[in-house]
């Protein structure tokens, strides 16, 4: 059972490189139209160094920018899921603000907050990721169904003390649905400032230099490495879910 | 006239939709003695369920008064408990933890072990011995009604309040759970209210049976049914039990309008 679990993705890996080893050595391609991956070793161990500290910034940010999203999103999707009022009236704002695609935000704020690279950096990966949490903690408390508020209301219990003994936990298997979905997009935030600004740190900026001295290579070993961070931080969110609501997990059957 | 432990006196209800004031209760005035059992039955959406909320404190009427040991009521109060067709647990709280919620709540002066001891005498009590630190999802329907049940009256309220709390379960479940409400009062003596459209029900478990009429309700006819004391199923099958069903499926039919009121049984 536990092998299974550590096999079948390492076997999974395994065949995938195996193919796309194999489908640039069949077709002949050199380095700079597609690397192979006996290619991304040679890159990561020449510049190890640079991986471990951009890896690093990258990281920190994302994290920060998820930080930041989680505060501001739950504070808003409470707003929306205890108040009809807040609901109606931030709903439309929040889907137009989510729908401005974030690539064309990004050169806005590198320019408004020209030089601030951490501060940009972070305020993007917050502004993609913090919608699905609100979202999700917002619906979580509106369909809340009145009984399980009754039970509690009925001996005399304060608003807040519902809140907090039955709508808290109740929202938080949506929450950790919205958290995983968060993380992923966190990424592409800190990456999208990265890439773009001057002088800029990080993965991303890794990934700007490699293309401009035309290392293929490295280019293709930033990706492999922005991979694992995400996985990283995934699993860290699939950790706290069944700490904090494993009780949502039903066993197999 | 002696006061009951509840007391409605001309209450009136009305909601706010957007098309305008909808009454759901007009001029009810009832009485529920203390360790009475009385049941509601009336057509759907007539306000049954509003009327739980009036007396547990959750809805103030428009007017008249809902006065308990009378005192208005003029907010919740503890002296409640309420079980209603949705168990409503907490599926990250062990059946124990469940149970234990109101005094979570309530000012008590049990100490922790004392809690914990009432709970699973409680739970014993309704035959979930065994199961207190399961959680609510490892429990089939009816056990989750039972372990609702020990929520309900785990603070010791002086009123419990019923919202069809066995609608959905099969017959013989629920035929299992009305016996065992008998055997709850007897241990924990409360005052009952009881909403349902099971006539049945009605007769097996209330001292008295009050007809709402349709959306607005008021009160059509008040028959007592003279449940109290344990009783068997068997009972429902008696002259006497199947006469009185007759009679209250005939007060339903004149509440829904389907009869006129000039087929009234006597």
């Amino acid at each position: 059972m536990t092998g299974s679990k550590i096999a079948a993705p390492a076997v999974a890996l395994a065949l995938t490189l195996g193919f796309w080893e194999w489908l640039v050595w069949a077709n002949g391609w050199p380095d700079y139209k597609m690397a192979s991956p006996s290619d991304l070793w040679p890159a990561f161990w020449k510049f190890r160094h640079l991986f471990l500290v951009q890896g690093w910034e990258t990281l920190w940010r994302t994290v920060a920018g998820l930080g930041l999203a989680v505060v501001f999103g739950v504070l808003v999707g409470m707003a929306m899921g205890l108040s009809r009022m807040a609901r109606d009236g931030l709903y439309p704002l929040l889907v137009g603000f989510n729908a401005i695609p974030k690539a064309t935000v990004v050169p806005i704020v590198a320019l408004m907050f020209v030089g601030w690279h951490d501060f940009n950096t972070v305020l993007i990966a917050f502004m993609i990721s913090f919608f699905p949490i609100a979202v999700s903690v917002s619906i979580g408390l509106s369909t809340l169904e009145p009984e399980y508020r009754d039970i509690l209301r009925a001996l005399g219990a304060s608003r807040f003390t519902v809140f907090r003994k039955i709508a808290l936990p109740k929202t938080l298997p949506e929450f950790f649905g919205a958290l995983k979905v968060s993380v992923t997009l966190a990424f592409i935030g800190t990456n999208l400032m990265e890439i773009v600004s001057p002088h800029g740190r990080g993965l991303g900026a890794l990934f700007d230099s490699a293309k401009t001295n035309s290392d293929y290579p490295l280019m293709f070993a930033v990706l492999f490495a922005l991979a694992a961070l995400g996985i990283l931080l995934y699993y860290v969110v699939v950790a706290l879910e069944r700490i904090f609501a494993g009780w949502a997990e039903r066993p197999a059957s | 006239m002696s006061e009951g432990l509840i007391e409605l006196r001309g209450v009136s209800l009305a909601y706010r939709t957007a098309s305008g004031p909808l009454p759901v209760l007009d001029d009810l005035s009832i009485s529920v003695p203390e360790g009475g059992f009385t049941a509601f039955v009336g057509p759907s959406g007539c306000g049954k369920s509003t009327l739980t909320r009036l007396i547990a404190g959750l809805t103030r009427p428009d007017r008249g008064e809902v006065r308990l040991h009378g005192e208005p009521v003029r907010g919740p109060r503890p002296v409640v408990g309420m079980a209603f067709q949705n168990p409503v647990l907490l599926e990250w709280r062990t059946i124990l933890r469940n149970v234990l919620l109101p005094l979570e709540i309530t000012r008590t002066r049990l100490s922790k072990r004392e809690q914990e001891a009432r709970a699973r005498r409680l739970l014993a009590l309704v035959g979930l011995e065994g199961f207190e630190e399961k959680r609510p999802s490892e429990l089939s329907g009816g056990m989750r009604q039972r372990a609702s049940l020990c929520r309900a009256l785990i603070h010791q309220p002086e009123i419990l309040i019923l919202d069809e709390p066995f609608g959905a379960l099969d017959a013989f479940t629920r035929e299992d759970l009305w016996k065992l409400m008998h055997e709850l009062k007897a241990e924990e003596p409360f005052t009952g209210v009881l909403i349902t459209h099971d006539l049945r029900e009605a007769v097996f478990l209330a001292d008295e049976v009050v007809v709402l009429s349709g959306r607005p309700a008021k009160v059509q006819r008040c028959v007592p049914s003279g449940a109290a004391g344990r009783r068997d199923i068997e009972h429902l099958y008696t002259a006497e039990s199947v006469a009185l069903l007759n009679l209250l499926r005939r007060e339903i039919e004149i509440a829904q309008g389907r009869a006129p009121a000039g087929s009234r049984a006597a």
